[in-house]
This record gives structure tokens, sequence and C-alpha cells, in this order.
């Protein structure tokens, strides 16, 4: 195992979250904390609580969630996407690092700037709505895997594009339509019925549902069916990985 | 003594059905510097890049230092430097940092007292608190050489490494190449500059529509291939050879005001000493003359020709 490999694509990520700290860390928490004035604090102080949680705190999770996930995708994509556009990634392909390692660097990168993302917009939350953690350990359990798993995720994209423009799609045209539609502001149960069942295709759903039970012990969905979900998707997204570094594709001639 | 770079059968055939190599085999010696000289397009940086990792072969294999470079990579790579072609920088990293972390990917533990010697003998030092994005191409270029030798090599690749380059910094490189191979390092250099070759190389391979077509010591090529070629500027130009002078490789040029005589550089009797008589007797009076031997540019165009 090339450890000091792993450090120095870490450091090499992190260290970019340092320079770009502005658009990294600071427009998602100016961005979500406009959604706790509009949806929090002026829409949400009209509307009624759901299963007994007020509407604030309701959406919450879910905020955590749209951010844990678009930006999990953004880090990671960009980080093996940018070596790739302007040719220093023939330093990583000549390099005695397995694939392996080359994805704990970037991945464990994106996953930790996620993390530290997600964390930071929980306490900024905590400013605008009053809220309790029923299961701490599990909601950091939700962050970690969902936040490694969607960083698996964008670094497949990352691989895949081959110009910026794809880069943004699958964010943009899949990944945010999916986290609005998968219960960020509401309970499914709030759906019409067939509604409920066709929004169970949507993986986002359990992670939200998941990830908002951790907090209130409320879900949409059972905490059984959420982490098993989520686990699938990693499955997938690491035989996606597998098959990448296996064939080369986009990566090598 | 064993090789340190065994290539065995290698070919190449990109996805889009060209081929870029056809089943080179190739030997390079433990210490040496290897020039692999070759028109663009040749196969040069496919052969580099197929050892150093990056392309994946088609057939055959290549041992770096006893190790296969597909299934023994760890071990093949840790011992490899590559300068690549392209100036490709992490715009935004500073000096330091960007060959530290190639020292760290190449999987070997801190060492500042080593990358300050690296960047000393790159006259990189004073740079090294600078962002890459606001060095020149010619310190980005020693940046690169840094990264390579950051994690100490026992064989470096530089493809192309004065492409772009200016006289200074070409005549410093070749100095520090010649210092690496001093300290037992083997180097591999591409270039299409034949002058960089006979300057440097003690070897030379040439390779051509993905076939190598010769290697050879260099001195040995030189005298083989190798021609010299006298030159007499006469006092009356001439209409035409001689019939006395007949039987010699003779030529007329500048009007008939020279008259050129080629011979084998290796050969015993050059037979300057005859024709100049003959020459005498011939009534063919000189006021100039001078001999040139041919260069590794010459003899290059001549087997590429001979390939055409």
């Amino acid at each position: 195992m090339n450890l000091y490999a792993i450090r120095a694509i870490y450091r090499f990520e992190m260290a970019r979250t340092g320079r770009t700290l502005l658009q990294s860390i600071v427009s998602p928490v100016i961005s979500t904390s406009l959604y706790f004035v509009v949806f929090g604090a002026a829409i949400g102080s009209h509307m009624n609580g759901i299963d007994g949680v007020s509407y604030g705190a309701f959406i919450v999770p879910g905020l955590i969630m749209l951010s844990l996930l678009t930006q999990s995708i953004s880090n990671a994509s960009f980080g093996i996407y940018f070596p790739k556009f302007v040719g220093t990634i023939y330093e990583i392909l000549s390099a005695p690092v397995s694939p392996f390692e080359i994805v704990a660097g970037y991945v464990g990168a994106a996953a930790s700037k996620s993390v530290i993302l997600g964390l930071i917009i929980l306490a900024t939350a905590r400013l605008f709505v009053p809220f309790d953690i029923e299961h701490p350990l599990w909601m950091l359990a939700f962050l970690l895997l969902t936040a490694v798993t969607f960083s698996l995720f964008g670094f497949i994209i990352g691989i895949w594009a081959d110009n910026f423009e794809k880069l943004q799609l699958v964010p943009l045209l899949v990944v945010t339509p999916l986290t609005f539609l998968g219960g960020s502001f509401y309970s499914i149960h709030m759906l019409p019925p067939l509604w409920q069942k066709v929004t169970l295709f949507n993986p986002v759903v359990y992670l939200i549902s998941g990830f908002r039970w951790s907090f209130y012990g409320k879900a949409d969905v059972g905490m059984g069916i959420s982490v098993g979900m989520t686990v699938v998707f990693l499955a997938l997204c690491l035989a996606a990985v597998w098959w990448i570094f296996r064939s080369g594709y986009r990566l090598k001639a | 003594m064993q090789p340190i770079i065994e290539v065995r059968h290698l070919g190449k055939t990109y996805a889009s059905g060209f081929q870029a190599l056809k089943r080179i085999d190739l030997e390079i010696r433990r210490g040496e510097i290897f020039a692999l000289l070759g028109p663009n397009g040749a196969g040069k940086t496919t052969l580099i890049s197929i050892i150093c990792g990056i392309v994946n072969p088609s057939e055959g294999s290549v041992l770096a230092d006893g190790h296969d470079v597909v299934r023994d990579y760890r071990a093949a790579r840790a011992k490899i430097g590559l300068v690549p072609q392209e100036l490709t920088t992490d715009a935004f990293e500073t000096v330091w940092n960007t060959v530290s972390f190639s020292r760290g990917l190449f999987g070997k533990s801190a060492n500042p007292a080593h990358i300050e010697k690296v960047l000393k003998d790159l006259s990189l030092w004073d740079k090294r608190n600078s962002k890459l994005i606001t060095l020149s191409g010619g310190m980005k270029r020693r940046v690169m050489i840094a990264k390579a030798l950051s994690h100490e090599p026992q064989i470096l690749f530089l493809d192309e490494p004065t492409a772009g380059v200016d006289v200074e910094l070409r005549r410093d490189m070749w100095a520090m190449v010649r210092a690496l191979r001093a300290s037992g390092v083997t180097i591999i250099l591409t270039t299409h500059y034949i002058e960089e070759a006979e300057e440097m190389a003690d070897r030379i391979g040439v390779i051509h529509k993905g076939e190598l077509i010769l290697v050879e010591d260099k001195a040995a090529l030189m005298a083989k291939l190798g021609r010299k070629q006298l030159t007499l500027h006469l006092q009356h130009p001439l209409q035409a050879i001689p019939a006395a002078l007949a039987g010699y490789p003779l030529r007329l040029s500048d009007e008939g005001r020279q008259l050129v005589y080629t011979f084998d550089a290796q050969g015993e009797h050059s037979g300057i000493d005859v024709l100049l008589r003959r020459l005498g007797e011939a009534g063919i009076d000189f006021r100039d003359l001078q001999t040139r031997q041919s260069s590794l540019e010459d003899i290059f165009v001549d087997l590429l020709r001979a390939r055409a």
C-alpha cells in the first residue's frame, strides 16, 4: 500500500479547497442560509409542522443532503477531470499507485470536504431554527456514507466527462431534480398515492429519509431500507470504478 | 550485466487502428544515455508511454530493472522518472509543493534535503515559493524535471527535453543530464534535434513508422555511416569532369567552380593524395580546399530516405 501517495493526493486536493475556499465552502453556506430564510423563516412560519416537527426544522436534513450530494459530486468530478484536462494526469498514471490508492486519495478528499461542509451547514441551520439530533452517531454515519458514495459517483462522472459541459450535465439534469423531488422540502406522504409509488424509484428519497430519521426519529421509509439502498448505490459505484481502471476507460489508450 | 530496460516484441495498435509500434525489441544498458531519434509520429512517445505505464501495450512486454511494467508495475514505476513533452503543470501550486507532491506520489517519505538539492541543481531554489503559473516556459520545464527527479529514479525519460528551450537552458540541461549519468542514472531521451543526440548520447536508436530501424553506438554509427567530403575551390571553372579523373566519385558544384570528392570516413586510404596528384597532372589549379565530416543529421536523413 502506497500510503505516501494517498496522502499526497489527499493533501493536494485539500489544498485546492483551501485556495478556492470561497466557492468551496462559503457559497454553499450562503445559498443554504437563503433557503432557511425563505423556506424556514418566511414561508415555514405560515405552515403547520410535519410529523410533529416544525417546518423549519423539518427541512434541515434535506438541505444538508442537497448540499452534500451536489458538493460531493462537483468536488470529486472536478478533482479528477481537471488533471485529465490540463494533462497532469500523466504523473498519476506513471506513478506506482494502485487504482484503490488513486480513488482513496481523490474520493477521500472530496468526501472530507463535503462532510466538513455538511457540518458547517448544520451549525448554520442551528442559528435559524432550534432542533435536536436524536441519533447523532447515525447522523454522522449517514453523512459519511452519503459523502463517500456520491464522491465516488462524482469521480465516475469526472472520468467520463471529456468536456466541461458534460461535467455539469449529470449534476444539473439528474442529481438536482432527484434531490428536490426526493423529499428535501416535504414528506413523501404528502404526495398523491401514485406519486408516492413513483418516487420510491428515486434513490435520493432513501438518503433523505434515513438522514431525517437520525434527526427526529421519523422516516418516510424504513431505516433498514434506507441504509440498504445507499449501500447498493455505493456498490454500483465501486463496480463502475473497478471497471474503469480495469479497462483503462478514458484514462489509458 | 543485465540491461536496465528490456523491450520484447512490443507492439501498439490504437483503437483507431493506427499501428504506432510494430514488435519492437530494445535493450537499454545500465548507466548509458540513449537517444531515440525519429520524425514526428514515428512512435517515440508511444514507446516511452508504454514503459512508463501511461499507455497499455497491445503485445509484448517490458522489463524495467527486471520488473515487468504491467504485472509488477509498482516496483517498475518506482525506478522511473518521466519528463513528458508537454508542459503540463498545476498552475496554482508552488514549486516546492508540486515537487514534494511528486515524491509522495512515488511512495517516498518526505525528504526536504533531497528536494532542496534537486531545486538548487536546477536553479529553481529562488523560485521555490512561486506559483507555477508565474514561471516562464523554461522554468516550467525545469520544474517538470525536478518532479521527475524528486523520488530519486534510476531511469530517467526525457521526452523532447529541449523543444522550445533557449540555448542557455539547453546547455544547462545537457550539463545536468551528464551529471545525472555520472551519478549512475540511466537516461533515455527522445529528440528530433540531431545535434542533441550527437552531443549527448552514448547510443542511438532510430525509430521510423513504428519500427526500430537502427540501434548503434554513436561513435560507431558516425564512423560507419558517416562520410567525408573534400571540396576544392577551383581557379578556373570546369564545364565537365575531365576524362583523366573519370572513375573518381566526383561532382561539380557552384557552376563548375567547386569540385566535390566524397569518401568513406573509416577507409584506410582516403585517396586524397592520389586525387590531388592527378589534378596537378591534368593542370587543374585550386585556390582553397576544405574537408567536412557528415553530421548525424546527414546520416539520419540518408537512413530515412533509404527507407522511403
